[in-house]
Formats: structure tokens, C-alpha cells, sequence
């Protein structure tokens, strides 16, 4: 039924490949700043809200075009990048990566604050009286109860990242097994006069690819609530 | 030695407290809204009062003239919370632990296998806190708690959300663990039950201030002066001895130098020493010793004082022969129609069936 070509193969696993990789690269920070937004209060608390969340509201191609300006090869921290460690990520899948993970942010940001928000702090509390300091309260007590959030975040994220276009292709172009992912080579082939086939093909696995991640993400949420409703 | 001195304001309610506490039990007793749970919460180091001074045996806590701030995981108090707060991802066991992964070597005084005993939690280890009822789960968060090997032991109304059944249970645990432990503890409680069977000291907490601190007898007896909001709230506490029980009718006999006293529980052993706490709404006063009456338990005493306002009701102090003093409630027309006045000779009448288990210790 699906019958793909190398190139259009080379798109589904790059697409994978940019969307796994920003998404667990910028898990770390995710939670981090998940946590800060829902737990301290800090000056410039508002401002850091905003610039999380500004990929969400901001045109992709302007996102991209600042990626461009600033990660590009005469931007200053492409240029960074560039001499201190030789990375080059304009027009390269790492640059796909990238802008897959500032797109995905602000929803992956989002589930976790909310599921850190909605662990007591009583508890927290609980685990300070007992000895505990601020890195083992949020390590054993705040992260393993955001733990169900914190994985719909990280779907979340991924999802964005694996049907993110417009920042990407402003950035790193739609080059074909280098930068060139599911939407960009579905756009690709509409734009030729015979490529309806492959791009319908494309489709259909894209949906596939992301009903997946959402069912996975539902199992895993349900196999961490149980957990704890379970004698152990 | 406990020293705790602390202003704070939050919000309209300000809170400016300041008493000791020595070894065993202080009870820190008030209706709800005095400022229990705020002062609770200064000495945990959960909340950071503007000027006050915490110390454990003269090592300080906070001390904010001296910039001294110790943040709650270095303090080594423990905190038993109302509702327990057991940690719902972890067993029993691990939340027991909890404290002991991080109290410092040389301080894990207490080990897991007494306190599994004392509190006789042993068949729980495995379950998860979801599984627990409610008073299993205050038992494991005593557990946990007394596992950190603490300097104090901060117990904030632990029986509040329990039934009566539950609160019986658990009492006598609270007495084991301050008798085998040897921890101090503040107990926060606005039940005069459990502080009279509980504490030997009790600091009673009104709109954020402290406005009596001693024994329960003397610091709740001058309560008979004031016919508060909540009239059956009011209630002394005597001091009395076992005497001996009566296995015919079940009923145990306590000793008071103003006369006996019948309880119908189980009391203990002859001779040991406990406080009886007596509600003035169940007190009858009576100018003669009755006969043919039910009521067994008769108090010869005097009156010290008569206190009514406007209202229907007088309150009744009296002097109980021996030394302690007992509230009782009466109408106003009963006061006039007896002639009761200061320095009459009274027999203070208390059924037997209001008085239970709970109202000793």
C-alpha cells in the first residue's frame, strides 16, 4: 500500500531523528524552567513567561528568521558555536533539531508547570522538615509526582517538533537528506506537477506518526497514576 | 530547651508569641485562628518571621537580630502534619526512611525496628499511602517523622481529622513515643482532652498571643471565670490518683482530696497519678450531699467566684477542696432561686457516664 522511496524514507527518518532530538535536548531545560515559573518567585518571572511563550504567538518565519540572524554562520552565536566548537548548525538537521526544539518549548514548558503546580507543596514542605534540600525535594519528591506532566509534555513537544515548518525551512531550508523533514518534502512534492502520490503517502504517515505518540503518551500517563494507587 | 519568641504579621492577624519548652510533651492549646499552625510553621523554618529567636538548648534557629536563619533541612525538627502528607509515590517503608537518607551519621539516634513496634505499623511496610486509612496514615507520619532522629518533634493537631474511634487509638501511641523516645514534642491541639492527657505543660495561644503558660489543672482552671462564646467548651481538669476498680459494675474509683470520683472505663493500675478533664455543662452544684440520686461522684468545695452577664447563664468557680479548682455552668434563675453567693460551702455532682476514656490521663 505505502511504498516509499529512498528520499521520501530519508524525510521520515530525518523528521524523527530532528524531532527526538529536540525534544529530549530541551527536556532538561524545560523542566527547569517549569519548575522556576511554578514553584520561585523572581524578578523578570514575567519576562521569562513571555519569551517562553513567544514562539507560540510569534509567526514561524519569524522565529526562524531570528534563529537565522543569531545561529547562522555570520550571526553571533553561530559564530560562537562555530570557533569554540567547530558546530555549524545553519542548514544542517541540528539546526532543524534546534528550531524543532524553540517551537516545541512553550507546549512542553506549559504541561509540566502545570503539573508541578499541581504538586502540594505540603509536601515539598514534608520532605525539608525531614532533611531533605531544595535538589533532593524537587529529584525525590516534586519530579516523580510531575513525572505523568512532565512525559505529556515531552509528546507534547514532539509533536510540535515533528510537524514544525515554518521556523524550520526559514532556517535551514529544505535541503533533501540533509534538512529536508515530512512537512517540508510533503511541500515539496505538491509543489511538483506528479508528486499528489508521495506527498498523500507522506501524509498518511505523518498522522500515523503522531496518533502513535499520543496513544504512547496516554499508556505512559495511566502506567504512572496506577503506579501509585497500587500496594507497591 | 525550647525557646521560641516571634512577631510576625500576615496579613490583618499578627501573631507575637514567645514560650519555652522542656523535655516531654508542651502542649501549645487555642481555639482555631490563634496563631497555632503560623507558629508551627516559624519554628519547621517553613515560614521566615520578620523578628523573633528560635533555639534548641541554646543553639539558634532564627535569630534575626543576629541574621541567624537555618532552613528547614538543617533544622532537625520533625512535623507531623494534620492530614500526614506520606509522600504517594513511595511505600510505607521508603517514606519512613525518608528522613534517615539524610540525617547525618551520628545523629540517626533512632532506629526503624522500635518505632515499627511502638507504633505498630509492621504489616504496613509494603502498601502505598493511598491504600492506608486515616489513622494508619498518621501513624506511619509519626513514624516518619521520629525516623529523622529530630532535636523536636512538632505534632499539629495530628488527631484533628480523625473519628473518635481512630483518636483513642492513637493517643496511648503518642504517650508510648514520648515515654520509649525520649523527644521533646509541641503538640498543637484545640481539643482540652488530649492536651490534659498529653502534656505535662501546656501554653495557651489566644489572637496570636500567649496568655498563660503552666500545668493543664492551673492553666485551664481560671478559665471558669469567662462564660465564653462556646459554653460547652469550657472545662477544667483535676488532678487525681487511681484507687482501684470495681470489677462488679466495670467501673474504676479515683482518688481527689474533695472526694471520689467514678469513671466508667478501665483507668489503670492503683496509684497512678492522672488528670481528669470535667466540662462545665456537666457539672450540677448542690448545697447538701445528695441522696437518692443517680450521680455517684460528689466534690466538696466552695465557691470562689459567680460570673454572669446578661445572658441566661452564670458561670461558677469553684474551689474544690484540696486545691483545684472546677468551672461549672448554671442558669441564672438557678443561681437566684438557691441564693448562691461567694464563700458558700457547694457539692459539685458530675455523672459518671460523661466522663470517658479520653478525659483521663
Amino acid at each position: 500500500m505505502i511504498a516509499l522511496s529512498p528520499e521520501e524514507w530519508t524525510a521520515v527518518r530525518l523528521s524523527l531523528l530532528v524531532a527526538f532530538t529536540g525534544t529530549l535536548a530541551s527536556l532538561p531545560l524545560g523542566i527547569f524552567v517549569a519548575y522556576a515559573l511554578a514553584r520561585w518567585r523572581f524578578p523578570g518571572k514575567m519576562l521569562l513567561n513571555g519569551l517562553v511563550h513567544l514562539p507560540l504567538v510569534m509567526p514561524p518565519v519569524v522565529t526562524g528568521y531570528l534563529l537565522l540572524l543569531s545561529f547562522g554562520r555570520n550571526g553571533p552565536a553561530g559564530r560562537f558555536l562555530d570557533e569554540v566548537f567547530g558546530i555549524v548548525i545553519a542548514f544542517h538537521w541540528t539546526g532543524a533539531a534546534l528550531a524543532a526544539a524553540v517551537m516545541g518549548f512553550p507546549l512542553m514548558v506549559r504541561a509540566i508547570q502545570l503539573s508541578f503546580e499541581a504538586v502540594d507543596t505540603r509536601l515539598e514542605d514534608a520532605a525539608g522538615t525531614l532533611g531533605a534540600g531544595q535538589p533532593w525535594r524537587f529529584l525525590l519528591v516534586s519530579l516523580p509526582l510531575a513525572l505523568p506532566g512532565v512525559l505529556a509534555g515531552a509528546v507534547l513537544g514532539f509533536a510540535k517538533a515533528l510537524g514544525e515548518f515554518g521556523a524550520t525551512i526559514t532556517f535551514v531550508s529544505n535541503i533533501p537528506g540533509e534538512t529536508q523533514t515530512i512537512s517540508s518534502a510533503i511541500y515539496s512534492y505538491i509543489q511538483q506537477p506528479d508528486g499528489d502520490g508521495p506527498a498523500f503517502q507522506l501524509m498518511v504517515i505523518a498522522i500515523a506518526i503522531a496518533m502513535l505518540a499520543l496513544i504512547a503518551s496516554e499508556l505512559l500517563q495511566r502506567a504512572a497514576l496506577r503506579a501509585r494507587k497500587q500496594p507497591a | 530547651m525550647i525557646e521560641v519568641a516571634l512577631t510576625q504579621r500576615l496579613g490583618a492577624f499578627a501573631l507575637d508569641v514567645g514560650f519555652t519548652a522542656g523535655a516531654g510533651i508542651t502542649a501549645l492549646f487555642g481555639p482555631s485562628g490563634a496563631g497555632k499552625s503560623a507558629t508551627i510553621a516559624a519554628i519547621a523554618g517553613l515560614s521566615r518571621p520578620a523578628r523573633g529567636r528560635i533555639a534548641i538548648d541554646g543553639t539558634a534557629l532564627l535569630d534575626t537580630e543576629k541574621r541567624v536563619f537555618v532552613p528547614k533541612h538543617r533544622r532537625r525538627i520533625g512535623l507531623v502534619f494534620q492530614d500526614s502528607h506520606l509522600f504517594p509515590h513511595l511505600s510505607v517503608r521508603h517514606n519512613l526512611l525518608f528522613g534517615r537518607w539524610f540525617s547525618p551519621r551520628d545523629a540517626r539516634g533512632i532506629a526503624l525496628a522500635p518505632v515499627i513496634a511502638a507504633l505498630g505499623i509492621g504489616h504496613l511496610l509494603g502498601r502505598r499511602p493511598a491504600t492506608l486509612s486515616g489513622g494508619e496514615r498518621q501513624r506511619v507520619a509519626i513514624g516518619r517523622a521520629l525516623l529523622s532522629s529530630p532535636r523536636l518533634l512538632l505534632l499539629d493537631e495530628p488527631l484533628a481529622a480523625l473519628d473518635r474511634e481512630r483518636r483513642l487509638e492513637i493517643l496511648p501511641l503518642i504517650e508510648r513515643v514520648r515515654d520509649e523516645f525520649g523527644v521533646p514534642m509541641i503538640y498543637v491541639s484545640h481539643a482540652m482532652e488530649e492536651v490534659a492527657r498529653l502534656a505535662a505543660d501546656v501554653a495557651m495561644i489566644e489572637n496570636g498571643r500567649i496568655v498563660g503558660q503552666g500545668t493543664p489543672s492551673a492553666v485551664f482552671g481560671p478559665q471558669a471565670a469567662s462564660v465564653g462564646e462556646d459554653r460547652f467548651a469550657s472545662a477544667s481538669v483535676l488532678n487525681a490518683t487511681v484507687a482501684g476498680e470495681d470489677d462488679a459494675y466495670g467501673l474504676t474509683e479515683l482518688r481527689h482530696p474533695a472526694g471520689r470520683i467514678w469513671l466508667a472505663e478501665r483507668g489503670g493500675a492503683p496509684g497512678r497519678a492522672v488528670r481528669v478533664v470535667v466540662h462545665a455543662t456537666d457539672v450540677t452544684l448542690a448545697l447538701a450531699r445528695p441522696q437518692q440520686m443517680s450521680v455517684r461522684t460528689a466534690l466538696s468545695g466552695t465557691i470562689a467566684a459567680i460570673t454572669a452577664g446578661g445572658g441566661p447563664l452564670a458561670s461558677i468557680a469553684i474551689a474544690l477542696d484540696g486545691g483545684d479548682r472546677l468551672a461549672a455552668l448554671a442558669t441564672r434563675k438557678a443561681v437566684a432561686e438557691l441564693g448562691l453567693k461567694t464563700g458558700d460551702a457547694v457539692f459539685a455532682l458530675i455523672k459518671t457516664v460523661a466522663l470517658d476514656e479520653r478525659m483521663i490521663g
